[in-house]
C-alpha cells in the first residue's frame, strides 16, 4: 500500500499515463454520447410517435447490454477481418471510445429522457401558450433542465471510467498504448498484487470524483448557487 | 367572439358544452360556476390549450385569434427553472428581442404587477401570491389583445387583490378583452361587465354584471349566489 | 462558451491518439508469459538492438490464436503444440520457430494432504489428488495451460468431475487466487507461481517431469493471408530471437534465484 501511496506522490510517469489515458478515452466517450444521448432523450420525452414505446424499450435494454459483447461487437467490426478492418483503429484508444460511446449513449439518453420528460410536463401548458416553436421548446428544455442532464452525462461518465470488458477485448491492455486504470488493475489482480490493484482503485475513485466536483464547480460559478 | 356547439369530450365523457354563446364587444367578462364546471377547460379551448371536440369558436377580427394575441395566466402559475426576472421575460425571448431588452421590460412589468421582491432569485422561491403576480406579469409582456385569466387572485392578500384589479381594469381600459375566472363574488361584482355562469359543463346563465348579481334568472345561479351546495 | 472548448478538447485528443508511431508491431502473447516477467527484460533489448517497439497483447493461448488468424497482430508466441500446428495447418501463419521452454509444477496446500508430492510421476500426482477428493483449481478457460493439465488428467486415466474439481474459466492470476483462497491444488507455470503476490500456505508440491515442459514457440502471421502485416519487423523479431544474446538473457532470468525458462532454438 505503501509502494501505491508513493507512486501517487511522486508522479510516477507510467501511473500518469494510464491516468491520463483513462481520463482522455472516458471523457472523449462522455461528450460523444452526450451529444448523441442528450438530444434524443429531450426528443423522444417531447414527441409523440409511433415507434417511440420502441425506441424506448431498446434504449432499456441496451443498458444491460454486458459490456464484454459490446467489446466482441467492436472487434468484430474493426478486426482486420471485419468490415472496418482497413481502417486499423483496433487496439487503439479511438476503438475503446468507440466501445465506450456504444455502452454509455442508452444511459445517457435514458436518464436525459426521463429529466425533460419531468420537465416537459411542467412546461407544456406554458409553452404551448406562448406558441413556442419545436426547436425553441428543445432548447428551452435543454437549457433549463442542464443540471439534470448534466446529471445524465456524470452518469455514463461513471459507468466509462470503471469500464474494463470491453476496453480489454477492443484496446488490448497494451502497455504504452492502450492501457487504462481499469485494465491495468485486472492485469494487478490477475498477478495476485492486489496492494497495487486496489492502490490504482483508489486512484480510478479519486480521478471520478475530481471530475465530478470539476463539473460541478464549472456549473456553479456560472450561475451561482441558486438552483 | 361566437360558440356554436362548442363541446369537450375526454375519456367518453362530456367535460364541457355542447355550449353557444357570444362574447361582443370590449369589457371584462367573469366566469363563474362550481369547482369542476368547466371554467378553466372553456378558458383553454378558448386559448386552443384544450382540442375541441365539436363545434366552432369564431372570433370576430382575426386577430385576435392569433395565439400570439393572448396571454394565458394559469391557475397553478408554471414555474421555469430560472430568476423571476428571466421567467418574465421569456416571452420576448422567444420573440427574439435581446435579453437585456427582455430583462428590462419585465422589470418594469414586475414592478406595475406590484412584485416588489428580488427579482434575481430562482422563482420556486417567491410565496404562492408572488408566484401568481410573476404569471402576470409574464402574460402581459407581448401586450395581448385578449388575456384569460384563471383565478388569478386565488392565492392573494387583500391589498394585493386589490392592486390585481385595479391593474385589470387599467388593461382593460388601454382596449384588452379579458375573460377571467374567480370564487370570489366580491371580486365578481367589483369587475364583472357581463357574467357566465357555468355549471356541469353548461353556460346556464349570461347576462350583464350588475343584473346577475341583482336578478339571477336560474335555480342554479340563485343557489350559488346563496352559497348552497349545487349538485 | 466551455461547452465547446470541452467538445473541441475532446475531439483533438481523439485525433492525436490514431497517429501511429513508427517501429511497432504487434504480438499476441500468454498471460503466463507476460506474468513471468521476462517481457519487462527482453522488450527494453529488442527496442535498443532492432528500433522496433513490440505491443504485447496478453491473452489466452485460444485468443492469441483467433488473433493471428484474424490478422489482428503480427505475430503469436504461444504454448500449446497441438492447437499450434492446427493452426498453421489451416494457413494462418508461415512457420513455427521453438525458442524456450519452462515447466509446469503443482502447487497445493504445503501440509499436502493428498500426498501428491510423494508421486513418482506427473499422473500419479493427479491420481492421489483426485483419490483424496482434495480440492482443485482448473483455469477451464481452454488456454494453453489448460489443455496441458488436461492431456495429464488423460494420461493419468482420471475423469476429473465432482465437487472437489473446480474449473474457473479465468486466466492464471485469477485462478491461482482462486486455489489460494480455497487452499486448493492447482497447476501452475513455475513463473506465473513463482510472481504470485498472494501465496497464502499454497506451496509447490510436486515439479520436475520432463511431461510437464512447456515449449514456447514464435509463429509469424502469414501475410499471404493478411497483406498488412509487418512482415518486416516480424522478421527481424525472429532473427533477434534466434540470436545469442536472447540466448543469454532468458538463461539468465531468474526469479528467487530460480531459473525460469531454459533457451533451447534451434535445437
Ligand atoms: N383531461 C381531462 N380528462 C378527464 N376529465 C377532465 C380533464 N380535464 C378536466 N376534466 C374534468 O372536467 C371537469 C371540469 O374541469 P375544470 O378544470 O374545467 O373545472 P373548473 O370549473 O375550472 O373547476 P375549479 O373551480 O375547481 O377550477 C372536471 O370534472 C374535471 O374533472
Ligand atoms: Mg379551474
Amino acid at each position: 500500500m505503501w509502494q501505491a501511496a508513493r507512486l501517487v506522490a511522486t508522479f510516477d510517469p507510467d501511473l500518469v499515463e494510464i491516468t491520463a489515458l483513462s481520463l482522455r478515452v472516458s471523457l472523449g466517450a462522455t461528450v460523444i454520447a452526450s451529444l448523441i444521448g442528450l438530444p434524443l432523450g429531450a426528443w423522444l420525452a417531447v414527441n409523440r410517435f409511433p415507434a417511440r414505446r420502441f425506441v424506448i424499450a431498446i434504449l432499456n435494454a441496451l443498458m444491460g447490454l454486458p459490456p464484454v459483447v459490446v467489446g466482441l461487437m467492436v472487434y468484430m467490426l474493426f478486426s482486420r477481418s471485419g468490415p472496418f478492418g482497413v481502417l486499423g483503429l483496433l487496439f487503439t484508444p479511438t476503438a475503446m471510445v468507440i466501445a465506450q460511446v456504444i455502452i454509455i449513449t442508452p444511459i445517457i439518453a435514458s436518464v436525459a429522457h426521463q429529466a425533460i420528460r419531468e420537465l416537459w410536463a411542467d412546461y407544456h401548458d406554458l409553452l404551448i401558450s406562448l406558441q413556442a416553436t419545436r426547436l425553441q421548446r428543445i432548447k428551452t428544455l435543454l437549457w433549463d433542465g442542464r443540471r439534470a442532464l448534466m446529471t445524465a452525462s456524470l452518469a455514463g461518465f461513471g459507468r466509462a471510467i470503471g469500464e474494463v470488458g470491453a476496453i480489454m477485448i477492443v484496446g488490448g491492455n497494451i502497455d504504452h498504448a492502450t492501457r487504462v486504470l481499469t485494465t491495468a488493475i485486472a492485469l494487478e489482480t490477475g498477478k495476485g498484487e492486489f496492494d497495487m490493484a486496489l492502490a490504482l482503485g483508489f486512484v480510478l475513485i479519486g480521478l471520478a470524483i475530481l471530475v465530478n466536483l470539476g463539473l460541478h464547480f464549472i456549473s456553479r460559478t456560472e450561475r451561482g448557487a441558486r438552483w | 367572439m361566437t360558440l356554436t356547439g362548442v363541446s369537450v369530450r375526454r375519456r367518453g365523457r362530456s367535460i364541457l358544452g355542447p355550449l353557444d354563446a357570444s362574447l361582443n364587444g370590449g369589457g371584462l367578462s367573469i366566469l363563474m360556476g362550481p369547482n369542476g364546471a368547466g371554467k378553466t377547460t372553456l378558458l383553454r379551448a378558448l386559448h386552443g390549450l384544450e382540442r375541441v371536440s365539436t363545434g366552432d369558436i369564431h372570433w370576430t377580427d382575426p386577430k385576435d385569434a392569433e395565439g400570439r394575441n393572448q396571454g394565458f395566466v394559469f391557475q397553478t402559475p408554471v414555474l421555469m427553472r430560472r430568476s423571476v426576472l428571466d421567467c418574465i421575460a421569456y416571452p420576448l425571448q422567444l420573440d427574439g428581442v435581446k435579453r437585456a431588452e427582455a430583462r428590462e421590460q419585465a422589470r418594469a412589468r414586475a414592478n406595475e404587477v406590484g412584485l416588489n421582491v428580488n427579482l434575481d432569485q430562482a422563482v420556486m422561491f417567491l410565496s404562492g401570491g408572488e408566484k401568481q403576480k410573476m404569471a402576470l406579469a409574464r402574460a402581459l409582456m407581448r401586450r395581448p389583445r385578449i388575456l384569460f385569466l384563471d383565478e388569478p387572485c386565488a392565492n392573494l392578500d387583500g391589498r394585493s387583490v386589490k392592486e390585481i384589479e385595479e391593474i385589470l381594469l387599467r388593461i382593460k381600459d388601454g382596449g384588452t378583452r379579458i375573460l377571467m375566472s374567480t370564487h370570489d363574488l366580491g371580486q365578481a361584482r367589483r369587475l364583472a361587465d357581463s357574467v357566465l355562469f357555468l355549471h356541469a359543463g353548461k353556460l346556464v346563465e349570461q347576462a350583464i354584471g350588475d343584473d346577475f348579481f341583482r336578478a339571477p334568472q336560474t335555480a342554479e345561479a340563485k343557489a350559488y349566489l346563496k352559497g348552497e351546495i349545487l349538485l | 462558451m466551455t461547452f465547446k472548448t470541452v467538445v473541441l478538447g475532446a475531439v483533438a485528443a481523439l485525433m492525436t491518439s490514431t497517429a501511429a508511431m513508427a517501429e511497432e508491431m504487434k504480438m499476441a502473447v500468454t498471460t503466463s508469459f507476460a506474468n513471468s516477467g521476462l517481457a519487462d527484460v527482453l522488450l527494453p533489448e529488442i527496442k535498443e538492438d532492432t528500433g522496433i517497439e513490440v505491443q504485447l497483447l496478453i491473452v489466452g493461448t485460444g485468443q492469441a490464436l483467433a488473433l493471428g488468424a484474424a490478422g489482428d497482430v503480427d505475430a503469436v508466441l504461444v504454448h500449446s503444440k497441438a492447437a499450434e500446428e492446427k493452426w498453421l495447418a489451416a494457413g494462418n501463419g508461415t512457420h513455427r520457430t521453438e525458442i524456450m521452454y519452462n515447466d509446469f509444477v503443482f502447487v497445493g496446500p504445503q501440509a499436502d494432504p493428498a500426498e501428491a508430492g510423494a508421486a513418482e510421476a506427473a499422473t500419479g500426482a493427479l491420481q492421489a489428488i483426485a483419490g483424496a477428493e482434495a480440492p482443485f483449481v482448473s483455469r477451464g478457460d481452454d488456454s494453453g495451460t489448460h489443455k496441458m493439465e488436461l492431456r495429464l488428467w488423460k494420461a493419468a486415466d482420471v475423469t476429473p468431475e465432482g465437487d472437489w474439481y473446480k474449473a474457473v474459466g479465468q486466466g492464471m492470476g485469477a485462478a491461482l487466487n482462486t486455489a489460494s483462497g480455497m487452499n486448493a491444488y492447482i497447476m501452475s507455470d513455475r513463473a506465473s507461481w513463482l510472481k504470485f503476490a498472494n501465496k497464502g500456505d499454497l506451496g509447490i508440491v510436486f515439479e520436475g517431469d520432463p511431461v510437464l515442459f512447456n515449449q514456447y514457440a514464435y509463429l509469424p502471421v502469414n501475410p499471404e493471408k493478411h497483406p498488412h502485416v509487418k512482415t518486416d519487423l516480424v522478421n527481424q523479431l525472429e532473427a533477434w530471437l534466434l540470436s545469442d544474446e536472447a540466448a543469454e538473457l532468458i538463461n539468465a532470468y531468474t526469479i528467487e534465484g530460480q531459473q525460469l525458462f531454459v533457451y533451447n532454438a534451434g535445437e
